[in-house]
């Protein structure tokens, strides 16, 4: 072994110890982003999660006017932070669609009745199919659903109050 | 004492996952009654992802999310569907990232090629050196 030959053993561990270093820096992307955007919204049929409100199926969804379908629950504790945003969202004129995952009637209704109730309508995922079936894996996450019922945009966590003009703006191109 | 009560508190803890209190899904935890049907499901169950855990497969996942989905795989096997479509099925969702066994892509190649690039190598190398050994 001759010239820099002799030193490619070094070279080669100097390389991997930075490509370790460099990983650790930079830790991967853990949230999983549904491929479903640009497809159209799977089909499903959910009854309503709290008595007194009406359920929620794939075909109200396409009904010309975009919509949040906003997925969320009971239990889950960044949902009540994000109670007002939705509240906002709302006012400014959205439809705002929800999707309770493994939620009880009396547990949501209570939920609703302390952090404001800004939907539509409220079908029931009890065994999170139709959450599933968008490609979405947790609460709370929300998509942007345009009138011909093609998922245009997924938030996934809890929408901050900075980040509701980006989402009215998504929701107005999604006609 | 303080030390075994500190410890039985540890072990008695629950985790700290943000789940609801609903039961798990029918099928979360039962194995179908058509043995073939739960050794097929289970099959796929080992080499589908978790989506809260993301090192686990569904089959050893306790996360509720992973309950529901060994509910979804169940009752589509139950129903007649192949192993092979529920795959697909989820891929369209979350990408081959999802499945364990991801289909071969070009990006891969260099992977598989650099055991037999190495052994090439080795090889030449070797007999590099003989060659020189028997000429000294």
């Amino acid at each position: 072994m001759t010239g820099w030959l002799r030193f490619t053993p070094i070279v080669l561990l100097v390389l991997i110890v930075a490509a370790m270093l460099w990983r650790l820096a930079n830790p991967p992307d853990t949230t999983v982003h549904s491929q479903m955007i640009g497809k159209r919204i799977p089909q499903f049929v959910l009854a309503a999660a709290v008595p007194g409100v009406q359920g929620l199926s794939s075909t109200q969804l396409a009904d010309g006017k975009p919509k949040l379908v906003h997925f969320f629950a009971s239990w889950c504790v960044p949902c009540i932070g994000e109670a007002p945003v939705l509240d906002e969202l709302k006012k400014q004129g959205l439809t705002v669609e929800g999707i309770a995952i493994r939620d009880r009637p009396d547990e949501l209704a209570q939920f609703l009745a302390r952090n404001g109730d800004p939907f539509d309508r409220i079908g029931s995922d009890p065994e999170s199919k139709t959450q599933l079936a968008f490609g979405s894996s947790g609460v709370p996450e929300t998509f942007v659903v345009d009138g011909r019922g093609v998922i245009r945009l997924q938030h996934i966590g809890a929408i901050e109050a900075e980040e509701i003009p980006a989402i009215k703006a998504a929701a107005e191109q999604a006609r | 004492m303080r030390a075994a009560f500190l410890a039985l508190a540890l072990v008695l803890a629950a985790p700290a996952l943000a789940d609801s209190d609903m039961p798990p899904a029918y099928w979360a935890n039962r194995q179908l009654p058509n043995p073939q049907q739960e050794e097929q499901a289970r099959g796929l169950m080992q080499e589908i992802r978790c989506l809260v855990c993301q090192g686990e497969s569904i089959a050893d996942s306790d996360a509720e999310l992973a309950g529901d989905m060994r509910d979804l795989v169940r009752r589509r096997i139950a129903a007649g569907e192949k192993p092979a479509s529920i795959r697909t099925w989820l891929i369209q969702r979350y990408g081959n990232w999802i499945s364990f066994r991801p289909p071969t892509q070009p990006i891969g190649w260099p992977l598989w090629l650099a055991p037999l690039a190495l052994l090439v190598a080795g090889g030449l190398l070797a007999a590099s050196r003989l060659k020189r050994r028997r000429s000294r």
